[in-house]
């Protein structure tokens, strides 16, 4: 098992430099192409980074992310889910800079290699900016009516944060 | 919304660290977290240009429409509604490919282009039962390998243990989305 999760990246970064070049395409003039625009997309997420960052480490420094926590907590103890993981799976179908920087806080402050790490990793990893995809989706379009489309998305994606904390239990224990 | 969250959380934030006495804590928090945010950007700057160089490679080589035909079967089980040969239905396995191997840049203009093409169908401004499987399928991450969250494992013992629990929960992710979607889709 852990040798599939690790083999996974070379074997698919292998399949797609040789599939390109038996296709006789420019592997590394296209790398580069690809590269830059990885390099625009970090450019461009550094100003919400920044600032949600700073909203969230702040929000945890002056205690009010520990009274928020321990006012949910009785409810998510009923489905054994840890309290240290609800800021995230409430703000993951809602933003993802500010996902990514929950993720970053809990793997600094309990280790990458915790539970919780484990947890918060399998969570942003397996779930989507629900709210952000919906409104570039119908928005493009002008729906007026989305119907069933946000129950059924949130749904899902509550069924993915609690399953997160499970599979991680189960599977890394 | 968003707007409403950040300015809560500055504000909140700032109202508590009065009222817990904590300022100084907070005020050094502010400077670390924007210090944290250049730090991880960088620390994720590299793996991300590694990965999308990779899948530039896989969309010029042509991978989109090599998988393109290995989904198809799956699609019509989705939009049992939808003609065999329409381009809306081409749209969306394209974008499902891309989705999947994690090409960002060319899996929303695709996604787009098959809104566009639903919408033509439908002809209305309620969202057939189409668009709302397809957005709903959307919002079910497809992705093979989580390549921001392993970029953010830098320094675990194994960054890459999370990609087959990332598997499982994405699998059980996207069969609610589906299920949910028709189960609306029936009772409306």
């Amino acid at each position: 098992m852990q040798y599939i999760s690790a083999a996974a990246i070379p074997l698919m970064i292998f399949g797609i430099v040789a599939f390109g070049m038996s296709r006789g395409i420019k592997t590394f003039e296209c790398f580069i192409d690809g590269a830059k625009d990885g390099l625009e997309t970090s450019v461009r997420i550094l100003p919400s980074l920044i600032a949600l960052l700073v909203a969230i480490t702040m929000f945890r420094a002056s205690g009010a992310l520990e009274m928020l926590t321990s006012l949910i907590s009785p409810l998510l103890s009923v489905i054994s889910f840890p309290k240290e993981l609800a800021p995230l799976a409430l703000m993951r179908p809602i933003s993802g800079s500010a996902s990514l920087a929950l993720v970053r806080d809990l793997l600094t402050q309990h280790g990458a290699d915790s539970f919780l790490g484990r947890c918060a990793s399998v969570m942003m990893g397996s779930t989507e900016t629900t709210f952000y995809t919906l409104a570039v989706y119908f928005g493009c379009v002008n729906m007026k009516d989305t119907r069933y489309t946000v129950k059924a998305a949130l749904l899902a994606d509550l069924c993915g944060m609690i399953a997160s904390v499970y599979v991680v239990r189960l599977m890394l224990g | 919304m968003i707007n409403y969250i950040w300015g809560g959380l500055m504000t909140v934030s700032i109202a508590a660290a009065f009222l817990f006495g904590r300022v100084e804590e907070v005020a050094n928090a502010a400077m670390q977290g924007a210090t944290e945010a250049v730090t991880l950007s960088l620390s994720l700057l590299g793996v991300m240009c590694l990965w999308t160089g990779i899948m530039k490679i896989a969309q010029h080589a042509g991978v989109i429409a090599l998988f393109s035909k290995l989904l198809r079967p799956l699609t019509r089980f989705l939009f049992p509604r939808l003609p065999r040969d329409s381009e809306a239905l081409d749209a969306i396995v394209m974008n499902m490919v891309a989705n999947i191997f994690g090409m960002a840049n060319a899996a929303t203009p695709l996604g787009l282009k098959a809104m566009k093409e639903l919408s033509r169908i439908s002809k209305s401004q309620v969202a057939s039962h189409e668009m709302c499987m397809f957005a709903v399928i959307n919002t079910a991450s497809l992705q093979l390998i989580p390549s921001t969250v392993i970029a953010l494992r830098q320094g675990a013992s194994n960054p890459y243990e999370i990609i087959i629990p990332v598997w499982i929960v994405s699998v059980i992710t996207l069969a609610v989305a589906v299920t949910a979607a028709k189960l609306f889709a029936l009772k409306e």
